[in-house]
């Protein structure tokens, strides 16, 4: 089990690297989005929006990275891992490889909208936490969601209606965290909500882990 | 859903008929800003007990399908799921009523409201997909793993985050009382409504599911 998660997401960088298609067009996405605000906002004043502008690049962005990892293949190079496979391994290797490429989003984002728009944030710890617990919320409900909809007649504006719903509980968390380290104002204390966000993610994947084999077998 | 019986839905309209005309004229005690409206207790805070019951049938059914693949379950649990979004409806609509007369309009930003609305949406998703997928027994499949998501998320929308946001208005959340400061006698009129109203729900969710089997033997002969 262990081996071959960690051979499927071998598989997953592999074919990243030999391609590079995945990462440059969400980088681009991410960096294009990020530019248009510089552009019309040039520097934002005020602190929430900043943080509301923020997060909405950064679910989209997510959403387009992630919605592809089982469009993108098709029917018969899957067949061909499920032979290889456990459906277990399958979904769990897409999890943390979407994750991985997330964080690595996020980060990328971060950083552009900081050189661009400014950094207004007090507690840039309490922000990197946040980001890169919530781009791994983002992209195990992502992952799950993009194999259901793949099951469906090939619609990726589904995508879209299926997710958000479903992300919506990951973004209050994480937008009253981050609201947290911008302001630098402890009203409350954020290990309560760190925690929870942290369960969220780990009851979606397991939920993903337990579910996914009913998807893929015919 | 085969109970051959009837007396569990004359029951079940006995509570409902019960509650309401007790609702009105019952006494409720004075209270500061609630006055009268208290008396919406009973028919909104029941919706949501009732709507919380079908979608866990509709879970359960759904959990079901996936164990054993029987079509029936699928029925039960989308028509479970749609009776439910009847009772968050009516929920809302009389929440809306209630909050328009104590918190001064009908739709103020609080957890639980907007948790309530977007859980919902979860649902109407769960509908969309259906609609996506032609073949029975793949929607099915889908649809049964969606709606377990959906209900998890929900549960985590209507419980945990109006809790952990901690500034609802809400009864039993932040630092509101809860159902234990619920007066005696209004308890003797609140829970025979909540059990009302499942019933209620159950019996629907009968008729919808017999009526979905008729349309499904009137296809097949069609078809034949």
């Amino acid at each position: 089990m262990l081996k071959q998660i960690v051979n499927l997401i071998g598989k997953e960088f592999i074919l990243e690297f030999r391609t590079k298609y995945a990462l440059g067009a969400i980088l681009l996405y991410a960096v294009s989005t990020v530019f248009i605000c510089y552009l019309s906002f040039g520097t934002i004043d005020n602190k929430t929006t900043w943080n509301a502008l923020f997060w909405i690049i950064e679910l989209f962005a997510a959403t387009n990275a992630v919605s592809k990892s089982f469009a993108g293949e098709s029917k018969e190079v899957q067949l061909y891992t499920y032979t290889l496979a456990s459906p277990g391994a399958v979904i769990l290797s897409k999890i943390i490889y979407n994750i991985v490429l997330t964080i690595v989003l996020t980060l990328v984002t971060v950083l552009v909208y900081t050189i661009l728009i400014g950094n207004p944030v007090v507690d840039m710890v309490l922000f990197i936490e946040t980001a890169i617990l919530g781009s791994a919320g983002f992209a195990s409900v992502l992952t799950m969601v993009s194999a259901i909809a793949s099951r469906t007649n090939g619609n990726l504006a589904l995508m879209a209606i299926l997710s958000i719903p479903l992300l919506i509980p990951i973004l209050i968390i994480v937008i009253k965290l981050s609201l947290i380290a911008v302001s630098g104002m402890q009203l409350q204390d954020p290990t309560g909500f760190l925690v929870a966000l942290a369960g969220l993610n780990v009851v979606t994947a397991a939920l993903a882990y337990i579910l996914f084999p009913y998807l893929w077998h015919e | 859903m085969a109970i051959k019986q009837h007396w569990w839905k004359a029951l079940g309209v006995a509570l409902v008929l019960y509650s309401i005309v007790m609702g009105f004229l019952g006494t409720v005690p004075a209270l500061w800003v609630l006055h009268e409206t208290i008396r919406n207790l009973y028919f909104h805070v029941t919706m949501w007990f009732a709507m919380m019951t079908m979608l866990t049938i509709s879970l359960g059914y759904s959990i079901a399908y996936l164990r054993n693949f029987k079509r029936e379950y699928d029925v039960i649990a989308t028509e479970a799921a749609n009776i439910a979004m009847l009772f968050g409806a009516i929920g809302i609509v009389t929440g809306m009523a209630w909050a328009n007369f104590t918190w001064g309009e009908p739709w103020p930003n609080d957890p639980k409201l907007n948790g309530v609305a977007v859980g919902m949406l979860a649902y109407v998703a769960y509908f969309i997909l259906r609609a996506s997928i032609d073949e029975i027994s793949k929607r099915g499949r889908i649809a049964a793993v969606y709606n377990i998501f959906a209900w998890v998320m929900f549960l985590v929308f209507v419980n945990a985050l109006p809790r952990m946001a901690d500034d609802s208005m809400h009864p039993g959340q932040a630092a509101n009382p809860g159902f234990g400061a619920l007066a005696p006698g209004m308890r003797t009129v609140f829970y025979p409504g909540v059990v009302g109203w499942i019933l209620v729900g159950i019996w629907l969710l009968n008729i919808r599911k017999r009526s979905r089997e008729i349309e499904y033997k009137l296809l097949q002969n069609e078809l034949n």
